[in-house]
């Protein structure tokens, strides 16, 4: 796609065991557009921290790149030597993660690291470093004065926003983002968010942001990548996905657990069982073992991803092939 | 309980669950297999036991004879030479296997047992016995072990071998019951033992059955590290005079080298560097299945090939 | 401030412990130690004996507890009695101390430094070509007990090859002096207990540091660090190693039991007149007064070690300055 920020294609990560290798993320294609806001949904363990870890190539071992691309500003940063890689790193694109008391180094002020990063990566003068430092906890609305400050010495959210002040230290074009607000408290979290919008507007970077809360990026992003067991399920605009009932019956699944303190009261559905063990994955759909509507093509066939209008799906309830022949399963489909 | 599906954090957690009833002993039995350190060291181990069980197979020579050529060095009727008396140091070698190892599994195994009791009950009982235990042990880590062993052995010289190796006990459970303690504190919070206590099960229960299961790993390489030690140890102890010398063990054999000034040419140099060497050998043997067994029960720790990196050079 | 104070309480209560331990042993242990000593000494007058009982508290009537506070003034006021041979033990200590200080603290810094460096860069490059030919070679060293690779040396170096001498700390019949030939003299002396000693611990050290490393490393920080681009040399140095030292450090301060248990079978078997030699001596001539003090000196050594490696942590680590 031309003008594509960020292309990702057939990106596959294996870890590698004693016990043979597990496919954490198996084959994923994904389009990022500059200034796009793109939600990464899924349960724990199906990928996404991962995938998004492999595509900023911060894999560590056991974890391997097994396949793919990921093409970033028209470059493959999976063929990049280190050296190449370290210049484009926070400059052009920045991450944000999970827990910032684990992220940040506990033996050193945020000064000092802000300060780190910036003389990694140019010749700033000690006072254009201090200032860009304070002008970017200002951003996320954190007093200047906790520069001083060592990371256990800030609240949660404090802590959080100051990564994400670290992340926009080079206004780069990409941001990814796994799960920041897992760590903070529902008030905490919608303020982060808002504030992460805005950020997003005023300097046009775009957001991968990755979280299994389906809530927390509904409001804010506009497409929605929905993951499961290490495959991209549904991928589509967000409002396609919250207009009309979601297409792939995992995503269904997600939404349906999630309650909307606007709507009509409803009952609360979870999704049966657990995901699958992917060392060793289901047959055919992975979805399969779950699925309230499974066929029986579903357990030995395993779906691609088909195009449905704007989004894409990978259940076989899309594949026309398979539908036509079984008529009645088409109630199963919604329009 | 269902096996945990593959987490994406990537840290490395201190203590797998590994050790979990049956199906995981099965786990456990091939991830020693597959692991070239625990199968060299088993296998050493085994063959060094063998010795200890079977001397006879090995030499038909009694140590204790003093009927032999004094002091020559290594020959055919001899193959490690001869002692300051007359003794063939090859069988002497041989028939001091058993107490040598005897003293390093019992010594090893009891510094265990007191290390896994202080260790897991101040990490699992918490607030004030934690605090009571970790000073308690801190004191027992502080005290320099060897001058106290040496001490200990000095007031007990007499007492014979048991005492010793209540000596090497006391003095050396501290190190394990701190690294158990931590390893147990980092369990604690741990998920499936709230459950338990959730369910109402008693502490002992827990401990037992919930705690000890998944640390199985470390405490085999807690034993091992200890047996490790206990082996030089006691070897350094005997080298003294401090052991037991009536008895044949590695230790003895090297004491009384070193006092017929064996390594200075005094006398044969074989007398002092067979028992040597089989100290190292024993020693190896368990250091092999303790840094096994640390790789088993923390991942991060094993062997790791550069990945692949599809880079341009 | 309450993590020293914390500390401090500590150091207290193990010199505490120590003393008392010190105190009750001959007292609890099977034998009448007075005559043992007394046996030892050779032409003391009976009051000699009646005073050795009086010091252990046999066959005397006396307030046990008198007894506990004499003694510990007495220790405090550097009094220990005098040895088998009837000199202070406070001299014999004070003319044997200097040697071992000597080898123990450059065998020590240079263990020390060499592990450190080493474990980290082999931590670092993982898999790579250090860190394979590194493990097994360590172990192979550390399964020899410390005695045992001297009495190697020696007989490699000293009595094969002749290049060192193989006993003692300076030759016999030269007089101390800082001339260089004889700072020549103890330098060759020295030279292979130091060996034995450094590769002995620096072999501990490197294990146990690039475990410490290998933990970090997988810290998220780490990663962090390299997402953010930052050279690896500065996150080698930066982000690793002090964060891998500097927690550990009270545990490397109470490894230096392990060392002075080195340090005495080092100084045994080289002959080497250092406190260790002095403290094996005293076990076999039974010299109680000697020994009980030697022990404590070991005892204070490894607190004052652990002390300072409290107060620099407290320094160097930003997290034990709150509460």
């Amino acid at each position: 796609m031309p003008g594509a920020l960020l292309e990702v294609r057939d990106l596959s990560v294996d870890y590698i065991t004693d016990a043979g290798n597990v496919r954490a993320v198996d084959q994923v294609d994904l389009d990022l557009q500059p200034g796009e806001f793109l939600g990464v949904v899924g349960e724990s363990g199906c990928g996404k921290s991962t995938m998004v870890f492999a595509i900023a190539q911060l894999l560590f071992p056991p974890a391997e790149i097994a396949g793919g691309s990921v093409t970033f500003k028209g470059q493959d940063m999976v063929r990049l030597g280190d050296t190449e890689l370290r210049h484009i790193r926070w400059r052009d694109y920045s991450v944000v993660m999970q827990s910032a008391m684990n992220a940040l180094n506990p033996m050193k002020s945020i000064e000092a690291q802000f300060r780190d990063t910036m003389r990694a990566h140019g010749d700033m003068g000690t006072e254009e470093i201090r200032e860009r430092s304070a002008e970017v906890l200002r951003i996320v609305g954190i007093d200047p004065v906790h520069l001083r400050s060592y990371p256990h010495q800030l609240s949660g959210g404090m802590r959080q926003r100051a990564m994400i002040a670290m992340a926009l230290l080079f206004t780069p074009e990409l941001v990814m983002m796994d799960e920041p607000t897992s760590a903070l408290d529902v008030v905490a979290q919608r303020s982060l968010m808002s504030q992460v919008k805005q950020l997003q507007e005023r300097l046009g970077f775009a957001v991968i942001f990755v979280t299994h809360d389906m809530s927390v990026v509904a409001r804010y992003s506009d497409r929605l990548l929905v993951m499961y067991a290490g495959q991209v399920a549904e991928v589509g605009p967000t409002r396609a996905m919250f207009e009309s009932p979601p297409l792939h019956p995992y995503s269904r699944g997600l939404l349906d657990a999630f309650p909307s303190i606007h709507g009509p009261r409803r009952e609360l559905i979870g999704i049966p069982g657990s995901p699958p063990d992917l060392g060793r994955p289901p047959s055919g759909c992975r979805f399969q073992p779950r699925c309230p509507v499974a066929m029986p093509p579903c357990s030995s066939v395993p779906p691609r991803l088909y195009p449905v209008r704007r989004s894409q799906v990978r259940c076989l309830l899309y594949d026309e092939a398979i539908t036509e022949a079984a008529p009645e399963r088409q109630a199963a489909v919604k329009p | 309980m269902a096996a945990p599906a593959m987490e994406a954090n990537l840290s490395a957690a201190p203590a797998t669950q590994e050790g979990f009833g049956r199906a995981s002993f099965q786990r456990f039995s091939a991830a020693i297999l597959r692991n070239r350190k625990a199968t060299a060291g088993l296998l050493l181990l085994l063959f060094l036991a063998f010795v200890a069980a079977f001397p006879q197979v090995f030499t038909r020579v009694d140590p204790n004879a003093a009927i032999y050529p004094q002091a020559v060095g290594p020959s055919g009727a001899h193959w490690l030479g001869t002692t300051q008396v007359g003794q063939d140091v090859y069988a002497q070698l041989i028939w001091g296997t058993r107490l040598t190892l005897i003293i390093t599994v019992v010594a090893g195994g009891g510094a265990t047992l007191l290390s896994v009791l202080f260790g897991v009950a101040a990490a699992y009982f918490g607030g004030m016995v934690d605090r009571v235990l970790s000073v308690f042990i801190d004191i027992f880590l502080i005290i320099p072990t060897l001058p106290l062993l040496i001490i200990l052995a000095a007031y007990l010289t007499g007492a014979g071998t048991v005492a010793i190796i209540a000596a090497l006990i006391v003095t050396g459970w501290a190190f394990s019951a701190r690294q158990l303690r931590s390893q147990g504190l980092s369990l604690r919070t741990r998920d499936f033992l709230e459950a338990a206590r959730v369910r109402g099960e008693r502490s002992m229960y827990v401990i037992f059955a919930e705690i000890l299961p998944t640390m199985t790993s470390l405490l085999v390489a807690n034993f091992m590290g200890l047996a490790t030690y206990m082996v030089a140890t006691a070897a350094g102890l005997q080298f003294l005079g401090l052991g037991n010398t009536s008895e044949v063990t590695w230790g003895t054999m090297l004491y009384y080298a070193q006092n017929n000034d064996a390594i200075q040419g005094g006398s044969n140099p074989w007398w002092a560097l067979a028992p040597g060497f089989a100290v190292v050998l024993m020693g190896v043997a368990f250091a092999l299945l303790n840094y096994a067994f640390d790789e088993i029960g923390n991942p991060a720790l094993r062997a790791v090939r550069r990945p692949r990196a599809r880079r341009a050079a | 401030m309450r993590y020293i104070a914390k500390r401090l309480g500590l150091f207290l209560v193990t010199l505490w412990a120590a003393l008392t331990v010190n105190f009750l042993l001959p007292r609890v242990m099977p034998g009448n130690e007075a005559e043992a000593v007394y046996a030892s000494m050779r032409n003391a007058p009976p009051s000699v004996l009646r005073a050795l009982e009086v010091e252990f508290g046999v066959n005397v009537k006396q307030n046990v507890v008198l007894t506990y506070f004499q003694y510990l003034g007495n220790c405090f006021t550097g009094q220990f009695g005098l040895t088998v041979d009837r000199v202070p033990v406070m001299t014999k200590i004070m003319t044997s101390l200097p040697w071992t200080l000597g080898l123990v603290g450059v065998a020590t810094i240079i263990s020390f430094g060499l592990g450190t460096l080493l474990g980290v860069v082999a931590a670092w490059r993982r898999g790579g070509k250090l860190d394979s030919v590194l493990p097994p070679l360590l172990f192979i060293v550390t399964a020899f007990p410390v005695f045992f690779l001297g009495l190697l040396l020696l007989l490699i170096f000293a009595v094969t090859l002749g290049w060192f001498p193989t006993n003692g700390n300076y030759s016999l019949g030269s007089t101390p002096s800082l001339s260089p030939a004889f700072i020549g003299d103890v330098l060759s002396h020295a030279f292979l207990p130091a060996l034995t000693l450094v590769l002995t611990l620096a072999g501990t050290w490197v294990y146990t540091m690039r475990n410490n490393m290998v933990t970090t490393l997988a810290e998220d920080y780490v990663r962090m660090a390299r997402a953010k681009g930052l050279a690896p040399w500065r996150i080698m140095l930066d982000y690793s190693a002090r964060n891998a030292i500097l927690p550990n450090l009270t545990g490397f301060a109470m490894q230096m039991g392990f060392v002075l248990g080195g340090a005495i079978l080092v100084e045994y078997t080289f002959s080497y007149p250092g406190v260790g030699y002095l403290f094996f001596t005293a076990t076999d001539t039974h010299d109680l007064p000697l020994m009980e003090a030697l022990f404590l000196l070991f005892t204070l050594a490894v607190l004052i070690c652990v002390l300072a490696a409290d107060f620099a942590t407290a320094v160097l680590d930003p997290r034990t300055r709150e509460t």
